[in-house]
């Protein structure tokens, strides 16, 4: 399972100056972006050392992945005795703050008006009855795929 | 000594009628009528409960002094023991309780979403929220704003857009929270009265979803739309009568969608003719509110004679 770190308020730095381990964040940060998959501190390094900050030790990099990921930027999992590590993309971070926000799910559901909630399985066999048996059916309605998309959109 | 027990019973009818009402009615008058419905009958049912305490009351030797009336008279014709009187004041206490705990929550509820509407920046009302949920909700505040999910909007056509938004529209510009507020306040104060509060809920749904309908001016449309976004949404598991009855085999297939949850019934209420005028049953309603406040009154005239008889007995 994947879970983003939590994010915690003593993260901005002091001030106005960049510190150089800002940019040493932003350039593990970008190496695991631009990454087809997760990758572990070491494949991070490995992938550091073509770059300007060539001399990075492993305890070094291992340190701001964790930090990284107590920012909320970066997804661990396990792999093997160790873990890897995957970006948290935009829409999940705005998403997450949106319902950090909101609260729970008892305090949202009070004042907001959900458009609908969610559905028994028997509700579900109802709904899919009424909706195909009755007989002034829209033109567009029988060309929908199974999962509600039009059909012939990519 | 009915007039005192009858607001308090009256709130079971309106457990028995909330729902076959909330399903006849056309759902503005609908909404209108059970909300004010149910304040009517919480506001009696407290009054009764004030008086039953009050009668018992006038029995402490104290009030007798004060109000100027004998105490033997008053002992002797006054129809409710001590003991009930304590009960009720009790019940009294607990519905006083249950309505502020309610109104706390509310309130909470509502400072949240004015702050996270404003926070939300901007003057479109129409928020697009990334990531994969699949939602979709109005947000009270100033201004208010309807929230969706870009995971929803990818998978509804632009008809199915315009019908979603639309309800969710007339909820912001109905104010409609207001009322489902105001209708679960007031059932706190009788237990009786919550399942009245969840059919405003639905009626609320409803009134959105006619809204939408004559905005897009296509019922099935919204219909549709109800249905697509319902099975995209995840599954939930829930004992409804009509659940339990589906697992009977066969027989349970032949349930009306009156057993059903809100969502299939909201569907099915779009998919046929909207709800005609229920003159009959408006009377009706109206006519049992009043009884309880008449019946409240009378108590209350009961008390004062009383109180007038040991004065005179003194």
């Amino acid at each position: 399972m994947l879970e983003p770190g939590p994010r915690r308020a003593e993260d901005r730095p002091p001030g106005g100056a960049r510190r150089p381990a800002g940019a040493l964040e932003a350039e593990v940060l970008g190496i695991l972006r631009d990454a087809d998959g997760p990758l572990n501190p070491g494949e991070v390094r490995e992938r550091i050392a073509g770059g300007p900050h060539s001399e990075l030790s492993y305890s070094t990099v291992v340190t701001i992945v964790s930090r990284l990921y107590d920012k909320g930027l970066l997804a661990r999992q396990r792999a093997g005795r160790g873990f890897t590590y995957t970006p948290v993309d935009e829409a999940t971070l705005a998403a997450s703050r949106m319902n950090q926000a909101l609260g729970s799910g008892t305090n949202r559901d009070t004042v907001l008006s959900r458009f609908v909630s969610g559905l028994s399985d028997r509700d579900a066999w109802l709904l899919r009855r009424l909706l195909a048996d009755d007989p002034d059916a829209s033109p567009g309605g029988r060309d929908r795929e199974e999962d509600g998309r039009p059909a012939g959109r990519p | 000594m009915w007039a005192l027990y009858l607001p308090l019973l009256i709130p079971a009818l309106a457990l028995v009628a909330a729902r076959p009402l909330a399903d006849r009615l056309e759902p503005r008058l609908a909404t209108w009528l059970l909300t004010s419905a149910i304040v009517a009958l919480a506001a009696c049912s407290t009054a009764a409960l004030a008086l039953l305490a009050a009668f018992a009351a006038a029995r402490m030797p104290v009030l007798a002094a004060l109000g100027g009336y004998s105490q033997s008279t008053m002992k002797r014709f006054d129809p409710i023991p001590a003991s009930t009187g304590a009960v009720a004041g009790l019940a009294l206490a607990g519905a006083a309780l249950a309505v502020m705990l309610i109104f706390r929550k509310r309130a909470r509820a509502l400072a949240v979403s004015y702050r996270r509407a404003a926070g939300l920046g901007g003057h479109d009302s129409i928020v697009v929220v990334p990531g994969p949920d699949i939602d979709a909700y109005a947000l009270p505040g100033r201004p208010g704003r309807i929230v969706v999910s870009g995971c929803l909007l990818d998978r509804l056509d632009q008809g199915h857009q315009a019908a979603l938004i639309a309800h969710e529209r007339a909820h912001l510009t109905g104010r409609h929270h207001l009322f489902a507020s105001v209708a679960h306040l007031a059932a706190a104060a009788h237990p009786l009265l919550l399942p009245a509060a969840q059919a405003v809920d639905y009626t609320l749904e409803r009134w959105a979803d006619e809204r939408a309908a004559a905005v897009t001016g296509n019922r099935r449309l919204v219909a549709e739309t109800i249905g697509q976004v319902a099975l995209l949404s995840p599954p939930r598991r829930a004992w409804t009568p009509g659940a339990i009855l589906a697992a009977a085999g066969p027989l349970g297939r032949h349930v009306s969608v009156a057993w059903a949850g809100p969502v299939p019934r909201r569907v099915a209420a779009l998919l046929t003719a909207p709800p005609r005028r229920r003159t009959l049953l408006v009377a009706a309603c109206a006519a049992i509110v009043l009884l309880a406040g008449v019946s409240a009154l009378e108590a209350a005239r009961d008390l004062h004679t009383l109180v007038e008889l040991a004065q005179a007995g003194s």
